[in-house]
């Protein structure tokens, strides 16, 4: 193999597992050693910096970060990521004197964002302390959008939105809300200097099977449903509820259901559970509130009596693997399952009847706009989008990231520079060394399994809509849960002309990641290496010819627990542990935008 | 030294041995040791023939005088017997456990004050008696608990640390050995672990006593530029004679290899050592002749590795000296201690 380049960004943030699979590269390890000293506002602070909501994603997230946790690969439960960044934002002070400046003077450019969601609560985020003028439109009377509408209280209160988009309106963003905008075309004419559209993918998807129409009462399309609920038009649903559909969406219909009066909720879906794609901690949680789950139950009809609602039938199916591995599936009977009301969450898409078909701004044949997915430019200059609208429905952290990049397109686009010339993410590596043997981070291993989330008593969370059901971690959970981080961004450097090969390292590593063998080809070395070396996600770090033999020192990153011994057991400090700081471009970053905007000199 | 131990964490798909047990398993205590001694490697080369030949690790006695390597007993097989003797005397005490009980595996690890200086005379009757035992020799050339003198190994025109040359000859272990009667006789160098994993295996398979000398560099008051008992030093001038694999009784040598230049030495357990020519002309059964190639190779300057002398004809202590079998905390009481009366008629043989 090739040395590894260890100067490209790219290789040291993909050892920090949390970092690389979170859209927003959060620096977790960092506010997670910020936790474990009781600087909970300098952790949100971290977290605010990538991904706007903490308080919110600490409670939401759809958590890409935890199935990377390597921790999970070393034992089975990753780190609790998610929950740790819930105490942050609880536990802070106020932060008002830690956001950025707004300057009075602004720099007369105009922006328009449509819908006041995440994707454009963060364009405005990342705008204004650069003086733009950012006038946000909300159909509804508060803004939040599917954060808001889709989200029930009792697993996101109120407040914590509140506060934090509260954040960014009053860095002296023009929101205007009831205002839906019925017409890019009038938009545009206003002469905004560029357009955002994070309008989000406000249609629920339907299930056209007999029935659907004859009982309108009582069928609800999911988000819209929900939507009701969370601005108290719906206060009520029959008691024998069915919610069809398998993802995050059904749990929360089926679960706000139950605190409106549902008393037998039965969830059912076409498929078995592996492939349902609710989140695991979702649809344990609807477990937990006794939820029926009807699993491989497809829909077939609705059942009618005297024009009302009287349940459902479905097509019970059984499934199995065909000889070319596809999911294939047995009719096997009929079942008829009772229901006062039935909700519809079989996924919702974006769509626009509001932005005119004539105006260049061209749409694809499923009617999604044609972006350019670096810039988030539209095909009609100047209008670009970010979050659900964009490229489908995904989820908080992803519209935050687009948000983030749009910011940087449309900053580029006013300050008339070339939009695909993205500035590139940096890094830099700080020794962690304090002494001989001290490091500063704690370096030892904490076998402590991860700490379970306290939820209201059963008997008590149904009582009002909005009783938040998580409790969140106690100091002692807290205290534990962060010793469980591995510390990943503090990365093993290896500086080959100091090695004498004296095995030291590979002799002390716990988890047998490192080899000093022979060169050869990725395949052949990950043969060769101390223990299997299968997991080809994770990268091999490979040296240049050691000076004494002419072998290699390679490291299997998959399971290296980051307790810095390779570096401790080196007599010569050819290991190092080294912090790698990511630096990863926002709009703020005026200076990196406008360097890599320059045309390259010879 | 370090400040935390080495965590329990171990890779979740590392290899078992017969027994079900990992590598870990056959750890012991963290080293306290300066990072980058030699010793460590050796360490870790005892732990992995142990798990390699899975051999239960109580079934094991480490016994250890004193110096760097002695220590070392306790940072490998931390669930074994071990008795850590008095400087030199590492020998009688072993003698003394293998006679009362030669069940257990004895692996006896000093260094070369400890075995060519105070203890000299009784590593020689060891090894006349053909004690059942390992005995590995963490070699560094300098006694490093007392801050680098010369010992007994250092060469003619290596220099100490402050610079201070000596011009004392070397006593040889592996040569003293061979003259000694001892059966079998390896040396290797610690940082190859290739060689030396398999070398420990078979002293282990050995019945009588084996030697394995390792070139076990000091870090710290022997790895300077004028040492010849440095890690850059050894590495340009330890000269593999033979490459030995150990081929466990159950494998079939078929199996494995099918190269030509290979000859196999039986062990009495069924096992097999495989010897794989790296130098065409090397015999390791030919006593005069090995004696030769080795005197020739370190008036070069380098050191001649492997398993250079291998005799698995020789009765053991136990064979000697016709001792029951029978380790002697299982033959019952009253045979072991038959009383007075017994007494009285054995004396009465030579009145």
């Amino acid at each position: 193999m090739e040395e590894t380049n260890t100067k490209d960004p790219e290789y040291y943030l993909r050892v920090v597992d949390c970092q690389w699979g979170c859209p927003a590269h959060t620096d977790v390890p960092e506010y997670i050693r910020l936790i474990a000293q009781g600087r909970f506002t300098d952790a949100y602070m971290v977290n605010r910096h990538s991904n706007v909501f903490p308080g919110v994603l600490g409670r939401v997230c759809d958590r890409p970060c935890e199935p990377a946790c390597r921790r999970g690969r070393v034992e089975e439960e990753p780190v609790a990521i998610c929950r740790l960044k819930r105490v942050a934002a609880d536990l802070r002070d106020d932060v008002k004197d830690r956001l950025p400046d707004i300057p009075k003077v602004k720099n007369g450019k105009k922006i328009a964002c449509v819908g006041a969601g995440t994707a454009s609560l963060t364009v405005a985020n990342d705008l204004m302390p650069l003086g733009y003028e950012v006038t946000i439109f909300e159909a509804h009377d508060t803004a939040g959008g599917l954060m808001r509408t889709n989200i029930p209280s009792f697993r996101l209160p109120a407040n914590v939105l509140d506060e934090e988009i509260d954040m960014i309106v009053d860095m002296g963003v023009d929101l205007r809300l009831n205002s839906p905008i019925q017409s890019m075309k009038a938009l545009l004419a206003e002469g905004y200097d560029a357009v955002f559209v994070g309008s989000g993918a406000p249609k629920g998807k339907n299930l056209e099977i007999p029935g659907r129409y004859d009982a309108e009462d009582q069928i609800h399309i999911g988000i819209d449903w929900l939507e009701g609920v969370a601005f108290d038009h719906i206060k009520e649903i029959g008691e024998n509820v069915i919610i069809i559909g398998g993802g995050n969406t059904a749990m929360d219909c089926c679960r706000t259901s139950l605190r409106l009066g549902g008393k037998n909720v039965v969830v059912a879906a076409r498929k078995p559970r592996e492939y349902l794609k609710a989140s695991d901690w979702e649809l344990d949680d609807a477990m937990e509130e006794l939820v029926e789950f009807k699993l491989c139950h497809s829909p077939k009809e609705f059942v009618l009596e005297d024009g009302k609602l009287k349940g459902m039938t479905f097509e019970k199916l059984e499934y199995y693997h065909d000889e070319n591995g596809r999911l294939k599936n047995n009719y096997i009977e009929d079942v008829f399952v009772p229901a006062d009301a039935v909700i519809l969450a079989v996924g919702q898409e974006n769509a626009f009847p509001w932005i005119e078909r004539d105006i260049g701004l061209e749409f694809n044949e499923w009617e999604e706009p044609i972006l350019n997915e670096e810039t988030f430019e539209s095909s009609l200059e100047g209008v670009f989008f970010g979050g659900d609208a964009a490229l489908g429905p995904k989820n908080i952290i992803w519209a935050v990231e687009q948000g983030h990049q749009a910011a940087i397109s449309i900053h580029q686009h006013c300050q008339g520079r070339d939009k695909t010339n993205r500035p590139p993410k940096r890094m830099n590596l700080i020794s962690q060394k304090m002494s001989l043997h001290e490091w500063s981070y704690h370096n030892d291993y904490n076998p402590s399994a991860r700490r379970q989330m306290n939820h209201v008593e059963l008997t008590e969370r149904f009582k009002e809509l909005d009783i938040e059901v998580e409790l969140g971690f106690d100091p002692e959970q807290t205290a534990l849960e962060v010793q469980r981080c591995l510390n990943c961004d503090v990365q093993t450097v290896f500086t080959t002309n100091l090695c004498i090969e004296c095995d030291a390292c590979i002799d002390i590593c716990p988890v047998d990641c490192l080899t000093i063998t022979e060169n050869g080809p990725e395949e052949d070395l990950r043969q060769r290496l101390k223990a299997p070396a299968d997991n080809t996600d994770e990268p091999l770090y490979v040296s240049s010819a050691l000076k004494h033999t002419g072998r290699v020192m390679v490291k299997d990153e998959d399971i290296c627990v980051h307790c810095g011994l390779c570096a401790e057991r080196c007599p010569t400090a050819a290991w190092d542990m080294q912090k790698s700081c990511l630096s990863d471009p926002q709009a703020v970053d005026e200076e990196l935008l406008w360097q890599a905007s320059q045309p390259k000199s010879a | 030294m370090s400040y935390i131990a080495k965590p329990k964490v171990a890779h979740p798909k590392l290899p078992r041995n017969d027994l079900g047990l990992t590598r870990r398993d056959y750890e012991g205590g963290m080293s306290t040791l300066c990072a980058g001694c030699g010793h460590d490697a050796c360490t870790a080369a005892i732990t992995q023939a142990a798990f390699e030949l899975s051999i239960p690790p109580h079934r094991f006695a480490k016994m250890s005088g004193i110096g760097c390597s002695s220590k070392t007993t306790a940072y490998f097989m931390g669930n074994s017997h071990g008795f850590n003797s008095v400087h030199g005397r590492m020998p009688s005490v072993a003698t003394g456990a293998n006679a009362a009980n030669q069940d257990l595996h004895y692996i006896g690890v000093s260094g070369d004050g400890d075995s060519l200086s105070i203890g000299m005379g009784q590593f020689a009757h060891a090894i006349r008696r053909n004690l059942n035992m390992t005995y590995i020799i963490e070699n560094n050339g300098v006694y490093g608990l007392t801050k680098g003198q010369f010992s007994a190994s250092a060469d003619v025109g290596t220099k100490a640390k402050k610079g201070e040359m000596n011009e004392q000859p070397p006593i040889d272990p592996v040569s003293t050995a061979i003259t000694l009667g001892a059966t079998f006789v390896a040396r290797s160098f610690s940082g190859d672990k290739d060689q030396l994993v398999p070398l420990i295996k078979a002293a282990l398979s050995h019945k009588g006593f084996a030697l394995v000398d390792v070139l076990s560099p000091c870090v710290t008051f022997n790895d300077h530029e004028d040492s010849t008992k440095s890690y850059a030093y050894t590495r340009q001038f330890y000269h593999p004679a033979i490459h030995t694999d150990f081929v466990p009784p159950a494998q079939s040598i078929e199996a494995t290899y099918n190269e030509s230049g290979t000859a196999n030495i039986e062990l009495h357990d069924g096992s097999q050592i495989l010897l794989r020519k790296v130098q065409d002309d090397y015999d390791p059964t030919n006593k005069a002749n090995i004696l030769n190639h080795i005197q020739s190779k370190q008036q070069d300057g380098e050191f001649l590795t492997g398993l250079l002398y291998i005799d698995e004809g020789q009765k053991d202590f136990h064979a000697l000296n016709k001792t029951v079998s029978t380790p002697l905390n299982a033959v019952p009481y009253q045979e072991l201690c038959p009383g007075s009366d017994a007494l009285e008629s054995v004396l009465a043989r030579y009145k």
